[in-house]
């Protein structure tokens, strides 16, 4: 009886489908008007005002709350989520070392923007030019980006010919080389010391900045915009030649090669555009911290990327996005309990891994060959 | 499929793929020895062999999954020898697998889709900016058919946005794509399940799947690695009509089969291997009477004195 009516409630479960299934059945319209909601809410949230979920102790800035702060960080590191996604979700490569091109990008806005970095100061005297000038942040946007692609390029150019484990063990590497780097290269990083007066879109950090630190709305709605634009461009490499290789090279590498795709093209693809994302995070991340130092960017946060992208549901944008959100949200929200921190996170992460290995809202094409691989690992035991 | 129609006859024995002096070695182990065959352009081939004889070692050295040992492979002209797969293909060969490799998550027609996508140009750059951007042909140009005054609007805005500035080399190739794929579907015989996933499709379709995935990448020569493997008789049949439908489209077609009422029916020519030797060519009917033939299919007896 009970049989009888779960598989009733199967059925119809599946007539209805998911909520993504029950979207993407809506009329066109419709989706466009949801979507739009859905971005004006976005953009209201730092005025929300339900106390448990705005109340944060991260500082005294906001009086006692600095909820558009984190709301910042959130965005950020979804930026971060959504790029490292078309490296892993969509390409499959594992790539661990990807706090390296976040680096890149803070990097590039602190030693073109700042006039605190012995890269600017170099310039002037070079260039017989003033004390106070260094290239404007808005500059900064294709450095930044331009300096991320050519490293992940130049970090995939020769290690896309490995394979899986051995692909991650090497990006690991290369992350902690951009950090030893920034440490140590004194002369141009200034080293340990970091470098302070990173500029803003209002110019170097001042009082009354538009961009400033006290209220930093204006940050989340910036980055925001960005999260935005990413969506639209990842979106459109998804359902096209690129997304369709990616997807191929994922499942059958040796038979997409039959079938012309090119798979070192298209995996160098994938870790450029990965890479140019990353960028860009590093650098919102570095003009809104204003300092920017090597201890940042240590190869634990490569783990928290990898971890947002896989707890979230790799492939999906939208899990991914989540993940990356609930990942920074939470250890704000419960910084009381920061002592245990890593505790819960490891728990939370064997939880994840043990009811929903495919992530919070995985893509449909992952959770499965997640569960054929599953199978096939039953079959073998067997 | 009016891709490639050519009045056979006239170019009848011009050399398409060349197979000159071929060794692969494995370690100690020879797949392929010194072997030496040609494709005709518009023929048929079969490439026949008892168990482990190199005949899919061989399409892996036509194909560029291996590198010969020794020797030259040939194509339309060109050394194949070193080339990648994927420049391979760029070529015009195409294959099938003698273990179904689809893209068991894509739908039917994404795989055929991504075959399609071998001869497109739009990469990331393209996708990402839609540029270049193409001035389209009347045939192209987006639809003015709405009776609703909105959306009859919106049509002419996206009408005149294509007169003005053109359509995008990435949206001409994604819709030319999936017309393409489409008509392949249909030329297999599979269009009624073109978006289920190809790891749902039954085998048969799955099988027909993968020639028009191989067809999609508009290839001179397909070559077939056992497509009538765990064929009923009836399929068997449909599949004889299809390779010579394939054939009559103008492409040649070279086969690895083992069912011999197939080969011998639907081959121009055959080729049998052993033990990585070629020890027979010729047409059916020759090939069928050579002894050296019914003695590696058949045995022969030791005892024969």
């Amino acid at each position: 009886m009970s049989g009888n009516h779960t598989a009733a409630a199967q059925a119809a479960k599946r007539q209805r489908g998911s909520i993504g299934d029950r979207w993407r059945r809506l009329p066109r319209w419709q989706r466009v008007l949801g979507a739009l909601a859905g971005i004006v809410f976005l953009y209201y949230l730092p005025f929300l005002g339900i106390p448990g979920l705005v109340y944060l102790r991260t500082d005294l800035a906001d009086q006692g709350s600095a909820w558009s702060a984190v709301l910042f960080n959130c965005a950020v590191y979804v930026i971060i989520a959504l790029g490292l996604n078309v490296v892993v979700g969509l390409a499959g490569l594992l790539d661990l070392g990807y706090v390296g091109f976040f680096a890149l990008g803070a990097y590039s806005v602190a030693l073109f923007g700042s006039t605190n970095s012995p890269v600017v100061k170099a310039l002037q005297v070079k260039l017989g030019l003033p004390q106070d000038w260094a290239v404007a942040w808005a500059l900064c946007i294709p450095i930044a980006i331009v300096l991320a692609m050519i490293s992940g390029v130049i970090l995939g150019w020769p290690t896309l010919r490995l394979r899986g484990d051995y692909l991650a063990i090497v990006t690991l590497g290369f992350g902690e080389i951009i950090r030893i780097c920034a440490r140590n290269l004194d002369g141009v990083t200034s080293g340990a010391q970091g470098i302070s007066e990173v500029p803003g879109p209002s110019g170097p950090p001042a009082a009354g900045n538009l961009f400033g630190i006290i209220d930093t709305k204006p940050w989340y709605w910036l980055a925001l915009t960005v999260v935005l634009f990413v969506v639209f461009l990842v979106r459109r490499l998804e359902n096209s030649r690129p997304g369709r290789a990616w997807l191929a090279i994922r499942e059958d590498e040796d038979a997409a090669a039959v079938m012309g795709v090119y798979p070192f093209k298209f995996k160098l693809w994938a870790f450029a555009i990965g890479a140019a994302l990353g960028g860009v995070a590093g650098f919102l991340y570095g003009s809104k911290a204003g300092f920017v130092e090597p201890s940042q960017f240590d190869v634990n946060l490569s783990i928290l990327f990898v971890a947002m992208v896989v707890v979230g549901g790799s492939g999906n944008m939208a899990g991914v996005a989540l993940g990356a959100v609930l990942l920074t949200y939470l250890p704000e929200r419960f910084r009381e309990f920061s002592d245990y921190r890593v505790l819960v996170f490891g728990m939370a992460m064997v939880a994840v891994m043990v009811l929903r290995p495919q992530g919070l809202i995985p893509s449909k094409r992952r959770a499965r060959e997640l569960h054929d691989r599953a199978e096939e690992a039953k079959v073998n035991v067997a | 499929m009016s891709h490639n129609v050519e009045n056979r006859a006239d170019e009848a024995r011009v050399p398409l793929l060349e197979i000159d002096k071929v060794t692969l070695r494995f370690g100690g182990v020879v797949a392929l020895d010194n072997v030496n065959f040609t494709l005709y352009r518009g023929e048929i081939l079969g490439l026949i062999g008892p168990n482990g004889a190199g005949k899919t070692t061989c399409f892996n050295a036509i194909t560029g999954v291996y590198k010969p040992t020794a020797g030259e492979v040939r194509f339309d002209g060109q050394t194949v020898t070193g080339r990648r797969p994927f420049e391979i293909n760029n070529l015009g060969i195409a294959r099938t697998f003698q273990n179904i490799r689809l893209f068991p998550e894509m739908t039917a027609l994404e795989n055929v889709i991504v075959g399609c996508d071998a001869r497109h140009k739009t990469s990331v750059a393209g996708t990402l900016f839609r540029l270049p951007r193409i001035k389209p042909k009347p045939h192209e140009l987006p639809v003015v058919d709405a009776t609703n005054g909105m959306v009859r609007s919106w049509q002419s805005l996206r009408l005149a946005c294509a007169k003005a500035f053109g359509i995008s080399r990435h949206t001409l190739e994604e819709r030319a794509g999936e017309a393409k794929a489409m008509e392949l579907l249909r030329f297999v015989g599979i269009a009624d399940r073109a978006n289920e996933q190809a790891r749902n499709l039954p085998y048969g379709y799955q099988r027909r799947l993968e020639i028009a995935r191989a067809l999609a990448t508009e290839p001179k020569l397909l070559c077939l690695d056992e497509p009538a493997a765990g064929f009923n008789p009836a399929e068997k049949e449909e599949l004889n009509q299809l390779i010579r439908r394939i054939r009559d489209n103008g492409y040649s077609v070279l086969l690895i089969e083992h069912d011999m009422r197939l080969v011998m029916g639907v081959t121009d020519r055959i080729v049998v291997l052993e033990f990585g030797k070629k020890i027979a060519e010729g047409s059916p009917a020759e090939v069928r009477e050579n002894p050296k033939v019914i003695a590696a299919y058949l045995g022969v007896q030791e005892d024969a004195a």
